[in-house]
């Protein structure tokens, strides 16, 4: 048994260098993952204040709209479709690099989402603790970056962290655009050495030890962020 | 625009306020003056803290005008919050901010709106929080107060700024009963400075010691106005002289 696997091993990850083909694709995973998390805060950051600008004080109504289009596009399709779409169909007859169309891809994908996540967030907050930053003479941006996206942030974070596990999960659809990320790596394995259990386990451990260390400083940061109520 | 204002600090002409077809406010006009304080009283319902929101434009008036130092502050094109920092509010939920300890909560607006330095700032909120009896409080949460103390510390975020006028919205509705007196005192002592005070409230005896002109709003209307004494010991109004029956 033992010296089975040790075998396996030694065939899927020793033998011609194999494990690179793991490492190289566990590089653009987290490279796709970190950059795209990056877009999507900032989309749905802007999409969530446009949406509750409006909800507010019925300002900004074209692009409300538009960001209700976005929402409604994004969400309702599957995001391997998007990623196509993206790659063969917008960026057809453009060399651009692989990495940065399914950073494109999946941030756009995941600010529909964060965008949603805020915009509750943002509507969880008593209406009062807006009057009274609007009450000492802060403007209505200074307001929202002061006193309601802070707590908002805070009550929101659970759902966030969520968000992101996700879409670090999802990111291994991106092999269909012919990325070698983990997924795909470990599929390359299996295709040289015909074993599938050693490779797809491997790239399924490594994306579960990964999403364990997210959401332990998830949990952190909660934790310290609880620390103004008692 | 601008209209000499020696003593009036705040001109309300006209004053209406509708919500759809609901009409809150019909037809306001007051003048307050410096060191006035005026107390507004009357039944649930009547517009009361409308009308004081619509002081600094918390609710937008749908009519009539309103003059601040002068300034007509319901024109689209004035800067209403540069004069908001000049007219400090306080609510009935207190709305401090949960995320932020005492000491943030009254220097923020100090440091960011007004230029002022973070130790300047926090000299002239020590000061103020030593006044109201909660120096050792600065470190705190408001999660980690009582009502009362909540309250206190509201009024003192308003007067951070430096106010010309106080706006109280019911300061002590939401308080348990032996907490009202603590806000109280406080409120009486700022009288006494001659802060300028518009306060709705059911307070009667507060009333009817401290303000300086006392006001009953019914059905969007200031139905009669008066110094305290006269106010409570001879109503001329027969909706207020049954306001008065039940209230007292």
């Amino acid at each position: 048994m033992s010296e089975k696997f040790r075998e396996d091993f030694y065939q899927n990850f020793i033998e011609d260098d194999r494990w690179k083909y793991i490492v190289d694709g566990l590089g653009n995973t987290i490279k796709i993952t970190f950059f795209a998390v990056l877009l999507g805060i900032a989309l749905g950051c802007l999409v969530a204040i446009i949406r509750s600008t409006y909800d507010k004080t019925h300002k900004l109504g074209v692009l409300n709209l538009l960001c209700r289009v976005y929402l409604t596009v994004i969400r309702g399709t599957p995001v391997l479709i998007q990623l196509m779409i993206i790659y063969f169909v917008v960026f057809g007859s453009a060399r651009i690099d692989k990495v940065l169309v399914s950073v494109l891809a999946f941030g756009i994908n995941s600010g529909a989402y964060v965008a949603e996540i805020f915009r509750s967030g943002i509507m969880s907050i008593d209406n009062g603790q807006f009057e009274a930053g609007r009450s000492l003479g802060f403007n209505y941006t200074q307001t929202m970056c002061y006193i309601i996206m802070p707590q908002a942030f805070k009550n929101v974070l659970p759902a966030l962290g969520n968000e992101f596990i996700v879409l670090l999960k999802e990111t291994s659809v991106a092999g269909y655009i012919a990325i070698q990320d983990l997924t795909k790596g470990a599929d390359i394995i299996r295709s040289r050495t015909y074993n599938a259990f050693m490779p797809l386990m491997a790239a399924a451990v490594i994306y579960l030890v990964m999403v364990m260390i997210f959401s332990y400083f998830v949990e952190r940061l909660e934790r310290r962020l609880r620390s103004s109520d008692h | 625009m601008t209209t000499d204002y020696n003593g009036t600090l705040i001109e309300v002409q006209h004053l209406g306020k509708r919500f759809d077809k609901l009409e809150v406010l019909k037809d306001i006009t007051v003048d307050i003056h410096k060191g006035d304080v005026v107390c507004v009283i009357g039944p649930s319902g009547s517009g009361k803290s409308t009308f004081l929101r619509c002081l600094n434009r918390l609710e937008e008036p749908t009519s009539g005008k309103i003059f601040f130092e002068g300034i007509d502050i319901t024109d689209p094109k004035t800067d209403i919050d540069r004069h908001r920092q000049k007219m400090g509010m306080v609510f009935q939920q207190f709305n401090l901010f949960p995320h932020m300890n005492i000491m943030k909560n009254l220097t923020i607006a100090p440091v960011k709106l007004q230029g002022r330095g973070q130790k300047e700032a926090q000299d002239q909120a020590m000061k103020l929080l030593e006044r109201v009896g909660l120096a050792d409080r600065a470190d705190a949460y408001p999660s980690q107060l009582s009502g009362g103390q909540k309250q206190r510390i509201a009024i003192v975020r308003a007067l951070c700024m430096n106010p010309e006028v106080m706006l109280f919205d019911e300061p002590t509705s939401a308080l348990d009963p032996e907490m009202v007196g603590e806000v109280l005192n406080v409120m009486r002592d700022l009288a006494r400075e001659k802060m300028t005070m518009v306060v709705v409230t059911h307070e009667m005896g507060f009333a009817r010691e401290v303000a300086s002109r006392v006001m009953f709003m019914d059905e969007g209307y200031f139905l009669e106005e008066n110094v305290p004494d006269q106010f409570f010991a001879n109503p001329k109004n027969e909706r207020l002289k049954n306001f008065l029956s039940k209230v007292l």
